[in-house]
Order: C-alpha cells, then sequence, then structure tokens
C-alpha cells in the first residue's frame, strides 16, 4: 500500500472550554477519496481550515509528506500551494475577471511563465464548460458557475490534495448536479480529495472511505458500503436516519 | 463690479491657485501615505503602534488645522526645528488628512470578509500578496467615495494656509482687499478659482466611483 500524502495525527482543537476537534487521527494516501460527514457543527468544517491551517490547533499535526503543517509554521505558504481547498461560500475574488482568478496563485505565488499559465487556465475552464465565461466578473456567475471557477482556481496550483468545505451547502438545488459532477470527474482523474458534504448520495458514490465525525471525534471510519448500509454505532444509525423519510400516506 | 479689475488681478489669483493646488496635491499625496499606512497598522493589529496611531487619529481630528499649522509655523521653530512656511502647510495638511484618510482606507479594508483572506491563503499567497492583490484593490474601491470626499475636504482647508503667509487664494483676496478695496472682484475671483480647482475634482470623483462601484483596481 502507498505512503499516505496526507496524515493527521492526535488533532486537538478548541475554542477556550468548547472542544471542536477531540484527538482525530486519520490518513489519506494518493488517489484516495476520504468523505467526511457528520451533524452540524461536529467540527468537519473545523477539521479542514486545521488541515489547511487556516486555525491554530492546542496540539497533534498534520504532517503532508515528510513535512509538518503548522499554523504560523515555517514554509506554510509553499506547504499550503500543495493543498487545493474549495470554501462553501466560493471566495472568489469579486475584483478579478474568472481567468485571473484562475492565473493569480499560479503567476504570482508559483511564478510560472503567463502564456503557460494561461494555456492551462483556459484547458481547465473548458473542462468544466466555463470557458466562455473566462472573460466575465464572478457576480456575472451563477452560484454553481463560480464553485466550478473556484475548483478550478484551485487546480490551477496542481495541489497534491484537494479539500473540499461543503461545496454545495449555498447552491440551489439545480446547480448542486453540476459540481458535484465535476468533483466526480476529479474522482476518476485519480484526484486525492477530502470532502466535506451534507449530500449523502454523492457521498457515497464518490467515497473511498467514510470517516463519521461527531462531537469532535471520529466516530466511525469505513468503506462508503458499511458506513451507509450497516452503521455500526448508534450515532451514526440516528444521524443517517435524518436523511430518511417515512411515508405519511 | 470692474471687469477692468478683474482682468487685471487675473494674473496674480492664477498665480496663487497654482501655489494652492500644489501645497494642496503635495499634502493630500502625504496623507495618503499617512493613511494607508496607519490604515494597514490597524488592520494588522501591531500591538504598539495600534496605540500610536489611535493617538495620532484623535489628536489630528479633534484639533483645527489652523491650530496644527501654528504649531508647526510657530510652536517647532522654538525647539530648533525650523521650516519654510510651504513645507509647514503642507506637513499641516498632510496631519490633518492623514487621520481622515485612515478612516477611509479602514472602513476599506474592514469591508472585505475574513474569508477573503483565508481563500487567498489556501492557494498559497502569503500576506503581502494577499493584501497587495485581493484585499487592498477591493478595498480602496470601497473606500473611493470616502476618499473623494476627503480630497475635497482637504483642499478647501488649504484657505487657511493664508494665516501662516503662504500667498495663496485665500491670502491673495484678502491681500487686495486689505490694499486696494476692491472687494466684489478680489471675492469673486476667489470663488472661480476654487470652483475652477474643485469642480474638476468632484466630476473626476464621480467618474471614479461610477466606474470602481463593482470592480477594484488592477481589474
Amino acid at each position: 500500500m502507498a505512503e499516505p500524502i496526507l496524515t493527521v495525527e492526535h488533532l486537538v482543537k478548541g475554542y477556550g472550554e468548547n472542544t471542536v476537534l477531540d484527538d482525530v487521527s486519520f490518513s489519506v494516501r494518493p488517489g484516495e477519496v476520504v468523505v467526511v460527514v457528520g451533524p452540524s457543527g461536529c467540527g468537519k468544517s473545523t477539521l479542514l481550515r486545521c488541515i489547511n491551517a487556516l486555525e491554530p490547533t492546542q496540539s497533534g499535526r498534520v504532517r503532508l509528506g515528510n513535512e509538518t503543517v503548522a499554523y504560523g509554521g515555517k514554509g506554510l505558504t509553499s506547504l499550503r500551494q500543495r493543498i487545493g481547498m474549495v470554501f462553501q461560500s466560493y471566495e472568489l475574488f469579486p475584483h478579478l475577471t474568472v481567468l485571473d482568478n484562475v492565473m493569480l496563485a499560479p503567476l504570482k505565488v508559483a511564478k510560472r511563465p503567463k502564456d503557460e499559465v494561461q494555456k492551462e487556465a483556459e484547458a481547465l475552464l473548458d473542462r468544466v464548460n466555463l470557458l466562455n465565461k473566462a472573460r466575465s466578473y464572478p457576480r456575472e456567475l451563477s452560484g454553481g458557475q463560480k464553485q466550478r471557477v473556484a475548483i478550478v482556481r484551485a487546480l490551477a496550483m496542481h495541489p497534491e490534495i484537494l479539500l473540499f468545505d461543503e461545496v454545495t451547502a449555498a447552491l440551489d438545488p439545480e446547480m448542486v448536479r453540476e459540481v458535484l459532477d465535476v468533483m466526480l470527474d476529479l474522482a476518476k482523474q485519480g484526484r486525492t480529495m477530502i470532502i466535506v458534504t451534507h449530500e449523502m448520495q454523492f457521498a457515497r458514490a464518490i467515497a473511498d472511505r467514510v470517516i463519521f465525525l461527531d462531537g469532535g471525534k471520529i466516530v466511525e471510519e469505513s468503506t462508503p458500503e458499511a458506513f451507509f448500509d450497516h452503521p455500526k454505532t448508534e450515532r451514526a444509525q440516528k444521524f443517517l436516519r435524518t436523511f430518511t423519510f417515512d411515508s405519511v400516506k | 463690479m470692474d471687469w477692468n479689475v478683474v482682468a487685471q488681478y487675473l494674473p496674480l489669483f492664477e498665480k496663487a491657485a497654482w501655489l494652492t493646488l500644489r501645497l494642496g496635491l503635495a499634502g493630500i499625496a502625504l496623507a495618503i501615505v499617512i493613511g494607508l499606512v496607519c490604515a494597514l497598522v490597524q488592520y494588522y493589529k501591531v500591538s504598539v503602534l495600534r496605540r500610536v496611531v489611535g493617538f495620532y487619529i484623535q489628536l489630528s481630528r479633534n484639533t483645527p488645522l489652523l491650530v496644527q499649522l501654528f504649531f508647526i509655523y510657530y510652536g517647532l521653530p522654538k525647539i530648533g526645528i525650523r521650516t519654510d512656511a510651504a513645507v509647514c502647510g503642507i506637513a499641516g495638511l498632510a496631519f490633518l488628512g492623514g487621520s481622515y484618510m485612515v478612516e477611509a482606507f479602514r472602513s476599506g479594508l474592514e469591508s472585505i470578509e475574513p474569508i477573503q483572506t483565508e481563500s487567498a491563503y489556501s492557494l498559497g499567497m502569503d500576506r503581502m500578496q494577499t493584501m497587495r492583490y485581493v484585499i487592498l484593490p477591493q478595498a480602496m474601491s470601497t473606500s473611493v467615495p470616502a476618499f473623494v470626499a476627503n480630497v475635497i475636504f482637504l483642499l478647501k482647508e488649504t484657505s487657511v494656509f493664508s494665516a501662516i503667509s503662504l500667498m495663496d487664494l485665500m491670502f491673495t483676496a484678502k491681500d487686495l482687499i486689505g490694499l486696494y478695496y476692491k472687494t466684489t472682484e478680489s471675492l469673486f475671483l476667489l470663488v472661480v478659482f476654487y470652483l475652477l480647482i474643485l469642480l474638476p475634482v468632484s466630476l473626476l470623483g464621480s467618474l471614479l466611483e461610477r466606474r470602481l462601484r463593482y470592480a477594484g483596481f488592477g481589474a
């Protein structure tokens, strides 16, 4: 089995009295898609933010390859270049065109030549059917289009692993699909991803492994089939029941 | 009103207008630099400097420009710092304008959601790059209305320069009234020249506001 790309070791994170992540450990191997599910406030988003060192942690560590990703740590910017992140609220840069959004980091951070970056950016936009929007501003796009641009923007930095933080939660139902399709496509390409989502059908379809987080702890970790069909713990069973309805007829 | 007198005074006012404009723009340019630096100090919450900036803002905003100018022009030479009146005028305007510019820039910076910064960080940008390419362009376009208002305010404030014997528009008008009692002509020219300076600034300002309503600088 291949060496893990990313390892989370005994991560503890709290705000004051409140513990958000309680001794969380797991690893992700190259090409693996790990989906993190759990009730609101269980620490899913915080977990992703800690992996990217957007937030300080109390103890434990995150390792990318052989290096430690630490909040305020050395070489953080170069480590973050290797971790792509997509946010629920897209967070495109509103003052830049779609193309410039995608090209900004490769040009200014990776300092790659402009011709090459532009060619790649256009190819990536084409792949998500948004090449015709390259000169548009984010405000001219729909939510689903914005999120696809955000994914492309992350991809343009050639990350080794992608983090998705509830990327369809802010979208209208008919736009959820177009974003999920892009992610399925990425999975098919063998991209390594950690996905936080509330779309259970999607989670089941895309995941190699499901992590069920509750109260800041990993309660279950198994294959999607095992988790969705035969959840072992009471808490997971209860959580999954919230997604099914009994007929009232 | 005697148009011959007006024509006769015209070159004097023209000369004064250039002085007003020169000193005004120099002071405003410095005020922008002070404002930007102080706004960044506040934005990044730099520990000690932040208090210094807070004190400066209160001192600068709550004293009249005339008093500030007197302090610089008459006060500083007493402790051995002697400069000419033009430098005093520019310094005074920069001291006053700086604090107004801080507020304009600060509100612009604060209007940008912190998650925009995180979004930039997650792409591997460092603090400087994030500020330069992501936060500042957006903050600046938000600041434009307040910024334009400040520029106009500061250009008008230059009228107190006459108190430290700078031969600006106000000085020229008062001088001519005092010497020749040509009150009407002098005041007429005074108004006309202030409008000549300020109207284009106002128009340019609203043009800028309209252009930048959505996009930022460097877009």
